[in-house]
């Protein structure tokens, strides 16, 4: 093998969409360079300079080409590192095309709908956001049945793409049922999802990776007290 | 038992839709044979429920008897299944990855500020979006010149995946260049892409499923009962 290939990673410890590039590189078990962001403070120079249309984290530097958004950093890290295994993305292109739609639908419809939840100041609007939420979930846990036929993971026995995209949002949910008090995935709705969420935070390629729990309802806590204190 | 390329292929689809013309591009690039069904009534429709319950949106593939939604994967899906045709998406990873980013940029900011400009509730509105849409095809004429590196396309000497999903907004672009008065490929703003359009145009895989300007216009004056179009 010739020189180590230089792979940095710019992000930041709380978000879910970082978390996916962390899981596809190890995955893959590639050794790179991760530099914390400061989106609160001042972005970096490089952060700058390699996402200068949306200037967001992730962004995976890859021999000193940056790639950005983190579904798209999966696919390149997947297609890249294409010897090494496991695949990520599913090898049939129907599956593929499933595992997109699913996680287009995660990240475009689902999530924001949560994410509108905990913004909106309509109680109103935050039941309907919350039960749209529900019937997101009820979506997925169809798909996931569909799709994993009966092994562990959307990818059959190991982690893939639509386990990823879906089970990176898994702390901030789990998070958000511990501050608030709420039942998100609901073992009785959606109990192969449940089970699901269990196998993927335990996995090892996942565990280490993924930020704490704990540590996520505190930022939550302070983040909701700081907004809360600029508003009055 | 043949191959999955020999299955059946149905598309689903309507005449004004961009997002339709990008799949049938695709199709046309690989010479695959298809039966198209023009969904006149997409929200009423039993075969598009059917097929797509979760959005409830045309174009859907239907290969075989399975479907497959949303444009950009359904161009994906072409080129990954018929691999005898001339490449859509490039084969080097990292081009591959810009290809996929610009692409949803068109998507989530061009078509969004299309949309604006044309539902723009006053002059105001109208102008936030027109300046917004102007700032997009500046981006887009920065990537033509990088991607195309003097050739023809962004994809190169053929057309490729950003070819498709921006030249499939070429026709609701002139549709709102007629109404505003704004020229949005310019020949001197733009001279990279106002070039590339003829060219893509002519292409013999969009020519014949690009849809006439005239009917667009006339299509976009009943959608859309908004101020730019009276």
């Amino acid at each position: 093998m010739g020189e180590r290939e230089e792979v940095k990673l710019l992000g930041t410890w709380y978000s879910p969409v970082v978390a996916r590039a962390k899981i596809a590189l190890r995955l893959k078990s590639i050794d790179y360079d991760y530099f914390e962001e400061d989106l609160f403070g001042s972005k970096s120079e490089l952060l700058l300079k390699s996402n200068p249309v949306h200037k967001k984290v992730p962004v995976l530097i890859h021999n000193n080409r940056a790639v950005v958004e983190s579904l798209n950093i999966v696919e390149y890290i997947d297609e890249t590192w294409n010897s090494s295994r496991p695949s990520i993305l599913p090898f049939y292109p129907h599956d593929r095309a499933i595992a997109r739609f699913w996680s287009a639908f995660v990240d475009d419809k689902w999530f924001p709908t949560l994410i509108a939840t905990t913004i909106t100041k309509s109680e109103n609007a935050k039941a309907k956001g919350m039960e749209e939420v529900g019937e997101g979930l009820l979506l997925l846990e169809d798909a996931f049945i569909s799709i994993s036929k009966g092994k562990r993971f959307f990818g059959g026995e190991v982690i893939g793409f639509m386990d990823i995209c879906l089970g990176s949002f898994l702390v901030i949910v789990k998070a958000r049922e511990n501050l608030k008090g709420e039942n998100i995935l609901d073992k009785s709705k959606t109990p192969s999802l449940c089970k699901w969420a269990n196998e993927f935070l335990s996995d090892d390629t996942v565990k280490n990776v993924v930020p704490e729990i704990d540590r996520v309802v505190k930022f939550m806590r302070e983040f909701e007290a700081e907004t809360q204190t600029r508003a009055s | 038992m043949g191959l999955i390329s020999d299955e059946y292929v149905r598309l689903l689809g309507a005449w004004p839709s961009p997002f339709v013309l990008r799949t049938r591009i695709a199709l046309n690039l690989k010479r695959v044979p298809y039966e198209y069904l023009e969904e006149e009534d997409t929200l009423n429709s039993e075969s598009v429920l059917n097929y797509n319950p979760v959005h409830k949106q045309i174009p859907i593939l239907i290969h075989g008897n399975k479907p497959i939604r949303e444009s950009l994967n359904i161009v994906m899906y072409v080129d990954e299944t018929w691999l005898s045709g001339p490449p859509i998406l490039p084969s080097d990873p990292f081009d591959r990855a810009v290809a996929r980013f610009w692409d949803v940029y068109i998507d989530e900011h061009c078509f969004t500020s299309i949309n604006g400009v044309a539902v723009a509730k006053d002059e105001e509105e109208r102008k936030a979006a027109v300046a917004k849409l102007e700032m997009c095809m500046a981006l887009l004429e920065e990537t033509f010149q990088e991607c195309s590196k003097g050739r023809g396309f962004f994809g190169g000497d053929n057309i490729g995946f950003i070819d498709i999903g921006f030249g499939s907004m070429l026709g609701p672009l002139k549709v709102l260049e007629k109404f505003s008065g704004v020229k949005f490929i310019h020949p001197e703003k733009t001279p990279g892409l106002f070039h590339w359009a003829d060219r893509f145009y002519a292409h013999e895989a969009v020519k014949p499923v690009m849809p006439d300007i005239e009917k667009l216009v006339e299509f976009a004056r009943l959608k859309f009962n908004t101020s730019i179009f009276k």
